[in-house]
């Protein structure tokens, strides 16, 4: 194993490298840009044995990993924002046709207004294409949620595509010391790909048939979410797996921090659990009883999980970095979704960091203050809170 | 204090996008030996900013006297970000780059 | 902790100089971060990046505003950027200029100043061109005198394993810088 400073993109660089994809094809966008750069390196100097298919616009990416993973190959590609939205409707394609491709994704924000930095919202919209979505905290987990990926959705039982998330520019171009695992016990661990169909000419069959409203469409569709729901149980099979072999212990769907004997508990995905994990500290040194559960999976969705953290705190704070309007953003509607009937504890939304505004440790400790204060009451100020608006006092 | 709101919906520009002079990205500029300069508006064609005008015939010199009657072409180095196309496509070979550095040093 | 803000110009390497010092200090068993100022850079613009140092795993992912160290790699910076700003009291700036720490102290308020003279360090060496002279490589010898926080075999190690090119004369830039620093308002 080797120690390397490795930026986000470089880490998702080295975690396509080391899974052997055969095709990649990718179009540039910032800021994800470096991760294709890397590996169209990779490629040129003989390091990684993988087609790079240049293609016209993240449509055609996603549509050129389809095919190619349909003759039976393992596939990588990488996209942002607005490449990831253009991409919609292959995205159901690639889960439709049950084809376990892996994809990095920056998470940065939609325009209009123009803006390159990061909020969740690109995929948090992609939410129901099938895929599932990891969303990262540190640029080791990018590198190692790659490497997962690849063997929890190429088992038979699954068969579906995964995207990794990291949030752009804090990950993305932020550069931290990375352990690049040996490639014998990547190999290892991620196998050759057995594709459990593929076009073949010596076996000829057509994919993607019509299939009238009286046919199987529905038991199609239903063989795909018990796959899903499947995959919750392979994910924290793998993760543990993962540990015997690498090391490195991630926790399934969810990371608990300091949740025991909290009084409230922050719920939230991608980086701000990170700085989140320093205020507790800091909190707890204070007696401020606060936990924090990071969403590593917000597909599938973690809900058995999150209705044992409820058990813990007297309430919880769902932390979005991207909003879904008309009510809500999707990880409080989520959370809340989940909890109807096993709880009726106090839940409050904030809404945060859109457009890439900073998360400073000032911001998480005035959100756990307002937590601890509903925690006490019992009552929720408001229920959606747009955090650190200009202007707003409350958070200035 | 309350919550401070931009006035419009959508954000809308009041400065135009000419304001931004992106001729300051320049690494090279590109220079126009009007001596071999023979008015084909090839370059014209090509810049992709567009950064290269016409001017008046007798604006610059001529490099042969029946080329007079002719718009003569000069670059807008406020907008030329010196990507060098047209340095590439001229079919005589007047337009030279040379290192922005050099020129400021001289 | 210790944060340290790099102010330059988009093409002098401030976001590589970010990235090789975190290196140095990794290769002393620190825990690093680097990372730019989330900006749009271009060529010639003022660039900032970051770096922090740590005993422990760095969870802080948020940006730098009150930084220990600044390091400033263009002195003509010094009038288009408040390079002061969020700086602690106590904490040091280092410029690359031709000036003295006396000299500086006319143009900034600010107690703990180093200079040195990188950019004809960096041309002595045949770094970058007479015309634009990389300085991102002699600075962090400078920074290892200053800061005392980090080796200057092990900055200059750092720099061999990472430019891209000349690496031994990017190292003895560094070495250069170190022995060249002058350290006022101690």
């Amino acid at each position: 194993m080797a120690k390397m400073i490795l930026t986000g993109n470089e880490s998702a660089a080295w975690g396509a490298r080391l899974s052997k994809p055969k095709v990649v094809a990718a179009y540039p966008i910032t800021p994800q840009t470096s991760i294709i750069e890397k590996i169209a390196e990779f490629i040129a100097n003989g390091e990684m044995d993988a087609r790079y298919i240049r293609v016209e616009s993240e449509h055609s990416a996603m549509a050129a990993c389809i095919a190619a993973e349909n003759t039976g190959v393992r596939t990588f590609t990488a996209t942002s924002a607005h490449g990831l939205t253009l991409m919609h409707e292959m995205l159901i394609w690639a889960s439709g046709a049950r084809l376990p491709i892996v994809m990095s994704v920056v998470n940065r924000a939609m325009a209009p207004p123009w803006s390159v930095w990061t909020d969740q919202l690109d995929s948090v919209a992609q939410r129901d294409t099938g895929w599932m979505q990891i969303y990262s905290e540190n640029n080791q987990e990018v590198l190692d949620s790659i490497i997962m990926a690849y063997r929890v959705g190429e088992k038979h039982n699954i068969l579906l595509p995964t995207m990794i998330m990291e949030d752009a520019f804090i990950l993305s171009h932020t550069a931290e010391a990375v352990d690049v695992p040996e490639q014998k016990l990547v190999d290892d661990f991620v196998g050759e790909f057995e594709p459990a169909f593929k076009l073949d000419p010596q076996d000829p069959g057509g994919f993607g048939s019509l299939i009238m409203p009286e046919g199987p469409y529905m038991e199609f569709r239903y063989k795909m979410a018990l796959a899903m729901d499947e995959a919750r149980k392979e994910i924290r099979k793998v993760t543990e797996e993962f540990a015997e072999v690498f090391g490195r212990k991630y926790p399934g769907l969810v990371e608990e921090y300091r949740t025991e004997d909290a009084d409230a508990i922050m719920v939230v995905m991608g980086t701000i659990a990170s700085t989140a994990k320093d205020v507790i500290d800091a909190l707890r040194e204070k007696g401020k009883k606060v936990g924090l559960a990071r969403i590593r999976y917000f597909r599938p969705f973690p809900y058995e999980e999150l209705r044992e953290i409820v058990k813990k705190a007297d309430m919880l704070g769902i932390v979005d970095r991207s909003y879904t309007f008309g009510y809500g953003a999707a990880l409080y509607t989520e959370t809340k979704g989940a909890l109807y009937g096993h709880t009726d504890k106090p839940i409050k939304n904030y809404v945060v960091g859109l457009g890439g505004r900073d998360i400073t440790p000032d911001v998480l400790v005035k959100i756990f203050d307002n937590m601890l204060k509903i925690a006490k009451d019992g009552v929720v100020d408001r229920e959606i809170e747009w955090v650190g608006l200009h202007g707003d006092e409350r958070w200035s | 204090m309350a919550i401070i709101l931009p006035d419009e919906p959508t954000p809308i520009a009041k400065v135009p996008s000419t304001e931004n002079k992106t001729g300051g990205w320049r690494t090279f500029r590109p220079i126009i030996n009007y001596e071999k300069c023979i008015r084909c508006y090839i370059c014209w064609k090509f810049c992709p900013e567009p950064a290269i005008e016409f001017d008046s015939p007798d604006a610059h010199p001529v490099a042969k006297p029946q080329l007079a009657k002719f718009d003569s072409v000069k670059i807008n180095y406020d907008y030329c970000k010196g990507c060098g196309i047209c340095a590439n496509e001229c079919p005589v070979n007047a337009i030279e780059m040379i290192l922005e550095e050099k020129l400021e040093e001289d | 902790m210790i944060e340290i803000r790099f102010h330059g110009r988009g093409g002098q390497g401030s976001v590589i100089a970010s990235k090789i010092l975190a290196k140095a200090f990794f290769m002393e068993g620190k825990y690093v971060s680097a990372f730019p100022y989330f900006g749009v850079e271009r060529r010639g613009a003022p660039v900032t990046a970051f770096t922090r140092v740590d005993e422990r795993p760095i969870r802080a992912k948020y940006q730098i505003y009150e930084p220990d160290y600044v390091i400033v790699l263009d002195p003509s910076l010094l009038k288009a950027v408040d390079v002061l700003k969020g700086l602690k009291k106590d904490g040091w700036v280092l410029i690359n200029t031709i000036k003295t720490p006396e000299e500086i102290k006319k143009e900034l308020n600010h107690d703990k100043i180093a200079t040195v003279d990188a950019t004809s360090i960096a041309i002595k060496h045949h770094l970058g061109s007479q015309a634009a002279p990389i300085v991102n490589t002699a600075i962090l010898g400078a920074f290892s005198k200053v800061s005392g926080l980090v080796k200057i075999e092990t900055v200059m190690n750092a720099i061999r394993e990472s430019a891209p090119a000349k690496q031994e004369e990017n190292a003895l830039a560094a070495k250069d810088a170190y022995d060249a620093t002058i350290m006022g308002g101690e």
